[in-house]
């Protein structure tokens, strides 16, 4: 135990003294976050849109402020004819139109249904959708609030349902995504590099003729990442909830049970690398392409798995980020308890005892 | 005065026909030599003739194909746990970390081989006076000159006091003072009943050697006293030897 301590100590040692690249591993969580959560998010606030109120009644005055009351919204200017729309929106700074037809309240009391016109700027068609996602959204929840108060069933069509993120808050979406992708960098990538390090630099030779047992030396070596990684994780975690008051629904120790999972996982996904690569350089690019890439592309942390070619689909299976992320994403946004989220947990595990068994194949050879 | 013939138990390493094969080719072919304690034996060859290799399987780095070994009356192909125990180790790439210093590098090994801290404390104050290093002792070993670094490595190779310590080309790229200095730490240690096995390219080295061998393609060509080898192929230096022996080769491969 006191040479396993010996050597921990020295790897500790080595983390410390590189300490640009530990600056740059404790700093890029931070960065990471902030840029996502702010620079990088996806939704969309303080769109400008102008209104074409051709009724000028309760229900539309009503819906007028329940939609500009929104952070979305900010109201450029009321138009007074359609006429004005085209040239509006070719000024530029429009991103949406909304017109009421004439008698839209008297229609929405007697006939039970009424119509509106939501005209978006489909130049940049993500912002168009989000904001005709937004736009619908409010008028639903109108809706409801007016059916519950009259039992008149409105037959206006719209259905747009927004589960667990009403607001579609993309800072949510992204620090599960992120805590996945920082554990990958660290745990996979500074792992191999560190174990192909000491195979460059020929010290591996001379600790392999020590009588310290080569599965002892991998577990030494890894454990300073594993805390490494384990700090840069609640690093994020706290970012998010005291800056981006992203919530912990479930048990917190669940959440930290499952990283340390998804740590594990990693870490042996990086000791596999290095027991295949022999120069650092190598190991980097095998991290970064290997790893890095599907985890970002394939994982669900951008692009959503299920819009997905099935080709692609199918290999997102293997990438182990994207059961994590389901798991973490359930714990923190829906509260699932593990008996939701057991079957991701088991596959990560199922990946983690395939890593270390294929990683004890081959580096047997190396040793004997 | 015949001397006493040795137990085969007294070797302090006791080859039989070692062989190591890489494929098609036989990197060592059935070598068999022996060294006694306290002994410092020169393993010479050309780059290539499989003294590293050799040394890799003595030292538990590579198995056998065939043949027998036993270091420290330990049988390399069965107990090589309990051999690591008992040798030391100098790599030829340099072998302690850089970024550490000389004490941590000290602390380091010394704890991997399972001494005690209070060991390690008093060894390494003894020690970095010996090498005139406690001035330098907190300084990073990157930061030393490279004589001081071959010095301090192998200071750290027999620092848990090994019954064998094998030297992988120790002297390379050193200045001749140097050399001398590393060579009289080499003999204080042998003093003390520590077997060296030692390679190395430089010939005047070999003659500080109580035997040598010198590897020609695997095999051991030569095995004896400097004195003995010189009087037996009438030559005056090893350097004339070994150059003799290695000849027919370097005309084969040009």
């Amino acid at each position: 135990m006191d040479r396993f301590l010996a050597f921990v100590r020295k790897e500790i040692y080595h983390i410390l003294r590189d300490w640009r690249t530990l600056i740059i591993l404790l700093g890029m969580p931070i960065i990471q976050i902030l840029l996502f959560g702010f620079a990088i998010t996806n939704e969309i606030k303080h769109a400008k849109i102008a209104i074409l109120d051709q009724a000028k009644d309760t229900h539309s005055k009503a819906l007028i402020d329940k939609l500009l009351a929104t952070e979305y919204f900010i109201l450029d200017e009321y138009l007074s004819n359609e006429s004005e729309i085209e040239p509006i929106f070719k000024k530029g700074n429009i991103k949406e139109v909304i017109l009421f037809e004439p008698g839209f309240g008297q229609r929405l009391e007697k006939e039970s249904i009424a119509h509106m016109q939501v005209i978006a700027d489909a130049s940049d068609p993500n912002t168009a959708t989000m904001l005709l996602n937004y736009t619908k959204a409010i008028v639903t929840d109108y809706q409801m609030q007016q059916n519950a108060r009259k039992k008149l069933p409105f037959s206006i069509d719209i259905h747009a349902e927004m589960f667990y993120n009403k607001e579609l808050k993309g800072v949510y979406l992204f620090v599960p995504g992120l805590i996945a992708i920082i554990l990958m960098l660290v745990s996979a990538m500074m792992t191999s590099i560190s174990i192909t390090k000491e195979k460059e630099l020929g010290t591996m030779e001379v600790l392999l003729a020590t009588p310290m047992q080569p599965a002892v030396i991998i577990l030494a070596k890894v454990i300073p990442y594993l805390l490494l990684s384990f700090i840069n994780a609640i690093i994020i975690l706290l970012l998010g909830y005291f800056v981006f008051g992203v919530p912990i629904h479930g048990n917190l120790m669940l959440l930290l049970a499952e990283m340390i999972l998804f740590i594990l996982t990693v870490l042996s996904l990086g000791i596999f690398i290095s027991t295949v690569t022999s120069s650092q350089q190598v190991a980097l690019m095998a991290s970064l392409m290997g790893l890095m890439l599907p985890t970002i592309l394939l994982s669900g942390f951008i692009f959503p798995v299920e819009n997905m070619p099935w080709p692609l689909q199918l290999i997102s299976n293997i990438v182990p980020a994207k059961w994590f992320i389901i798991i973490i994403k359930g714990i923190m946004l829906k509260g699932a308890g593990i008996g939701l989220v057991w079957k991701e947990t088991v596959i990560l595990m199922g990946f983690l005892v395939f890593f270390i068994l294929l990683s004890i194949k081959k580096f047997k050879p190396r040793l004997t | 005065m015949q001397t006493r013939q040795p137990m085969p138990n007294e070797y302090s390493i006791d080859v039989q026909n070692l062989t190591k094969k890489f494929g098609a080719f036989t990197a060592v072919n059935e070598i068999s030599f022996n060294t006694k304690k306290g002994e410092i034996f020169g393993f010479l060859g050309a780059n290539g003739a499989g003294k590293s290799t050799a040394m890799k399987m003595l030292c538990g780095l590579l198995v056998p194909s065939s043949g027998q070994a036993t270091v420290a009356s330990f049988d390399i192909n069965k107990e090589s746990e309990k051999v690591k125990k008992r040798i030391g180790y100098m790599s030829q790439k340099f072998s302690l970390y850089q970024d550490l210093t000389a004490r941590e590098n000290i602390r380091f090994f010394g704890g991997i081989y399972g001494l005690s801290n209070k060991q390690i404390k008093e060894k390494t104050d003894e020690l970095m006076e010996r090498l005139h290093l406690t001035d330098f002792a907190n300084t990073q070993v990157g930061d030393l000159p490279l004589g001081w670094k071959q010095k301090l490595a192998f200071s750290v190779a027999v620092f848990h006091g090994p019954e064998i310590v094998f030297l992988d080309e120790p002297t390379g790229g050193v200045d001749p003072v140097t050399r001398r200095e590393f060579w009289e730490m080499i003999y204080a240690t042998a003093k003390l009943g520590t077997t060296i096995f030692v390679t190395t390219h430089y010939m005047d080295e070999s003659e500080y050697c109580d035997r040598v061998s010198i590897m020609v393609d695997g095999r051991i060509e030569a095995l004896g006293s400097p004195k003995e080898l010189k009087a037996k192929y009438h030559v005056k230096s090893m350097d004339e030897l070994f150059l003799q022996l290695a000849r027919p080769e370097t005309v084969k491969i040009f």
